[in-house]
């Protein structure tokens, strides 16, 4: 039996530099997954364009692609830009990583979405629109008509993918290339989308090549896999033997980086609250939204309600939840960016016999001086260093505003910090575009350590990063708080991440704190629904454990839907309650 | 329904920044020190025609040059009675031109629709020419047409516009036999407007227009150019050639429909720079449009009809943005729906 789709030693390369994609062959069977797997730069991507035919003007490719469908033999690599673009959207069609960027903006998604229909198909605009209310409605729309009027902003991310799903499928495609599909999309969203193109995949029997750099995902998705590296396929197989044995040595590199949400057999004591340094009381933040015209009254957005917190010196607080769960208006709270609604108060103590000094409403000197004691890692290190300084003005440009130390100590203090975080001293005279993503991410780090800061707030430092360096991440801020002596405020969307590093957990839904732990109590005895839906959405890298999408819908869903004993209102907020010592839910009692 | 709402509301900021544009020009006018009239009185006391003085100082008297300046303001723009009761700009009265010694409207009058019609060529002219070399530009990049779209694009910049005008006088006239100079054929001024005239005026617009429309037409492809290069690069592009769109009809429904936002937006930036580039062309065609008139106004101090023709130009401008912010609404639904609920 010939397979659906052969992809036999495609080269691509640039002009005349190396190429980045080298003698990569794979196959692809009717009705099944194929996951391609692999780091940033692995060429897993610009492999699957060369399959669709849409490399940039650049690209030299070689090599032999052919498709088996119902429309006989087609080799795809020899066809002519016409005859291709009767394959595109139409046998093979494609969802791309970024569903906000993916659609266009100013066309509706119904109208984006009857187009590769109306192409390929002779069907009238009416047929056209029936197929994709049928389509969405598929796809889990609520309110299918409502969608197909909607523009792609109007949406959110998971229901963009969505749509992009029912526009890729509208034209019942036989392989359905998705490039990393869910890597911009909250966890709970990721194992929903991931459910729904499986479910698709089996009633329409299309077959699916899935581009991800997630081993958790291919073994929930995928029969087959193809793990690539620097441009060469390092390992294939079944997804369950090179799952269970990976045999290639990055393989197994890939599985030891991948984070997982640790087996926990006992619940972890409280932790010691009597040194702290930095408590968080009742703090609130609303926000006013001028209303959708100049006439409609103004609307309140609760970022955050009556959050308590506190970090214990030398110790990780993790704050964690979806997008728009208020977790970043925490932190920035915390740094004082923001100012929170009266009545709360943030009060930071730099050392065990300092004086607590208030967060909001200090003097300028005592700000000056919190300003050094408390620095912030952000999240995306390709823009949170300028591209015009080199490393060293980076660097010491935390001293010179503060005025500290001079020229040559300066110096000096950017060179240890550079070692500090694993690089080498010759690089302060380099510029942040000649370092990789993980690279830049210590550089921001060390620029963080540059004023011997007590507290670090770090907001998802590694999600912008592969898993493999985020491993290496993770280890440093690790390394770095246990030497230095710091305490952190880690922000993070990542259960698994966060059961790394955190020494406390603080699970965040729509401004509240529903249920706060250590990480092992956390794992132990999950109370609330949304932590047992953030822990049941994490892919595990093991296919004998698949995802429960039941769970995950239950917890991620609207907090009306909650049992009675968590439901939760705009108005009526049950109390974060104590369970056990050092494990808080937020429910009725 | 919501744009109607917008309409009106931007028609009544519209009127506002016109009542402060107002102030501003006239006291911007009423800067330099002394007016017309007192310059004029000088001039005769020192040549000692002291009966001329006494008739200009009736003037003085009935035009109100002799009230503090924040009363002339008011009787001018005509929110306070003057000397012969309520009669300033919002009454249709616009003044008398001391220079010309004739009512501003006379004056205007003519020039005033041939201005709105020459620029009105020139931006018709300045969209025509950019848009397709600026798509074809994008499209081709780095192609031979490209760089010949720019090539002639920045010849177009860098030539000065009267330059332009006459070289284009000289060899239009020469092998197409097209007119030098003026709005029309000497014989029809001043003629009720007819099917020659009409005639007359398009062949005399041909070179202005060109001579107008050029500078801007270059700036604006290049423009168009770099906003379609950079949409060109956008994820969206991609989605849609997966789709199998072929790539002109493709070009035109998504990184087009994105770039022309700013071509819009330019719309009422290039009525004020065309009408005020084009006071100097007119000079050397000899057009009757207002921009001679205004130079003469205000090199004399001629206040109320350099006042009137800046007003003009003013209103001119924000009709031009009013009406680009009314069409981006219309072709961008994340300004209509920005605050809608998702």
């Amino acid at each position: 039996m010939t397979a659906l789709l052969s992809v036999e030693d495609l080269s691509i390369a640039f002009g005349a530099a190396e190429p980045v994609v080298k003698g990569v062959s794979f196959s692809l069977e009717q009705g099944q997954t194929l996951a391609l797997v692999g780091e940033s730069g692995s060429g897993k991507t610009i492999s699957c364009r060369a399959i669709l035919g849409i490399l940039p003007k650049r690209a030299r490719p070689t090599g032999r692609i052919t498709l088996n469908g119902r429309d006989g033999k087609l080799v795809l690599s020899e066809l002519s830009e016409r005859r291709m673009r009767s394959v595109r959207g139409n046998a093979v069609s494609m969802i791309f990583q970024e569903p906000m960027r993916s659609l266009s903006p100013l066309h509706r998604v119904g109208n984006q979405v009857i187009e590769g229909l109306m192409l390929h198909q002779k069907v009238s605009a009416a047929q056209a629109k029936a197929a994709a209310l049928e389509q969405f409605e598929r796809v889990g729309f609520p309110d299918p008509e409502r969608a197909f009027r909607a523009y792609p902003f109007e949406l959110s991310g998971g229901m963009r993918q969505r749509a992009m799903i029912a526009m890729a499928m509208i034209a019942k495609p036989e392989v359905l290339i998705a490039d990393e599909p869910t890597t911009a999309l909250d966890v709970t969203t990721q194992a929903q989308v991931l459910g729904l193109i499986k479910e698709l995949q089996k009633e329409t029997g299309t077959a699916v090549i899935l581009v991800t750099h997630d081993l958790g995902v291919v073994a929930n998705m995928a029969e087959t896999v193809a793990v690539m590296n620097k441009g060469k396929v390092m390992e294939s197989g079944s997804a369950e033997l090179v799952l269970r044995d990976p045999a290639h040595g990055y393989t197994k590199k890939l599985f030891a980086a991948a984070p997982m949400i640790p087996d926990v057999a006992e619940p972890a004591p409280p932790l010691p609250r009597d040194d702290l340094i930095l408590t968080m009381k009742d703090v609130s933040k609303t926000y006013r939204v001028r209303g959708n015209s100049r006439w409609k009254p103004e609307m309140l957005v609760h970022a955050c309600r009556g959050v308590d917190l506190a970090v214990t010196r030398g110790k990780t607080l993790a704050i964690v939840g979806e997008s728009g769960s208020g977790k970043t208006t925490c932190a920035r709270i915390a740094l004082g960016a923001e100012l929170p609604d009266p009545g709360g108060k943030v009060m930071f103590r730099a050392s065990p016999d300092a004086e607590p000094i208030k967060v909001h409403g200090m003097s300028r000197a005592d700000r000056t001086r919190f300003q050094r004691q408390a620095q912030m890692v952000f999240q995306d290190p390709y823009s949170s260093l300028s591209p015009r300084m080199r490393v060293i003005d980076a660097l010491t440009e935390p001293l010179e505003i503060h005025g500290l130390g001079a020229r040559s100590e300066r110096r000096d203090k950017a060179a240890e910090m550079l070692t500090w975080v694993g690089l080498k001293q010759e690089m302060l005279f380099r510029y942040p575009h000649a370092f990789s993503g993980g690279q830049r991410q210590r550089l921001s780090i060390a620029r963080a350590l540059m004023l011997d800061p007590a507290l670090l707030v770090c907001d998802e430092p590694t999600s912008a990063l592969d898993v493999s360096v985020q491993e290496q991440i993770l280890t440093l801020l690790e390394d770095i708080r246990d030497r230095a002596g710091l305490s952190y405020l880690f922000i993070s969307h990542d259960l698994a991440v966060v059961a790394r590093i955190a020494d406390e957990v603080a699970v965040m839904r729509q401004g509240l704190v529903v249920e706060q732990a250590p990480p092992e109590t956390l794992f132990y005895n999950p109370q609330h629904p949304y932590t047992k839906a953030l822990i049941a959405a994490q892919p595990e890298p093991d296919i004998n454990r698949p995802i429960d999408l039941k769970l995950v819908a239950h917890g991620a869903g609207s907090p009306d839907s909650w049992p009675e004993m968590y439901r939760f209102t705009a108005d009526i907020v049950p109390a974060l309650t104590e369970l056990e010592p050092g494990h808080k839910v937020r429910c009725h009692a | 329904m919501s744009l109607l709402k917008y309409a009106v509301y931007r028609l009544f900021t519209m009127l506002v920044t016109l009542w402060v544009v107002s102030i501003l020009i006239f006291f911007i006018i009423n800067l330099p020190p002394g007016d017309y009239l007192s310059n004029q009185i000088a001039e005769l006391r020192a040549t000692g025609q002291e009966s001329a003085v006494e008739q200009a100082e009736f003037l003085r008297k009935e035009y109100a040059l002799d009230r503090p300046l924040w009363q002339q303001y008011l009787i001018w723009v005509g929110f306070a009675p003057g000397p012969n009761g309520f009669s300033g700009l919002l009454q249709g009265d616009f003044g008398w031109s001391f220079e010309f010694d004739k009512p501003v409207a006379d004056i205007v009058g003519d020039a005033l629709w041939l201005t709105v019609l020459v620029n009105l060529a020139a931006v018709l002219f300045v969209y025509m020419v950019a848009l397709p070399l600026g798509v074809l530009a994008a499209a081709k990049s780095k192609t031979w047409v490209d760089y010949t779209a720019a090539f002639v694009g920045y010849i177009g910049l860098a030539t000065p516009n009267f330059l332009l005008a006459l070289i284009l006088f000289y060899y239009g006239n020469r092998y197409l036999g097209l007119p030098i100079g003026g709005m029309m054929d000497p014989q029809f001024e001043g003629e009720p407007m007819s099917w020659e005239k009409v005639k007359s005026i398009l062949i005399h617009l041909i070179v202005p227009t060109f001579v107008i429309g050029t500078s801007g037409a270059a700036a604006m492809m290049q423009r168009l150019r770099a906003n379609l290069l950079d949409e060109l690069g956008k994820p969206y592009v991609e989605t849609a050639q997966a789709k199998g769109l072929a790539p002109a009809k493709m070009l035109t429904k998504y990184p087009l429909r994105m770039a022309f936002n700013p071509f819009v937006a330019d719309i009422g930036n290039l009525l004020p720079a065309m009408v005020s580039g084009s006071v100097l062309v007119s000079v050397v065609l000899g057009l009757q449009t207002i921009g001679p008139a205004l130079l003469a106004a205000l090199k004399s101090q001629d206040q109320f009809l350099a006042g009137f023709i800046l007003m003009f130009v003013a209103l001119l401008t924000l009709i031009g943005t009013m009406i680009s912010d009314l069409l981006l609404v219309l072709l961008d639904p994340r300004i209509r729906y920005g605050g809608r609920e998702a």
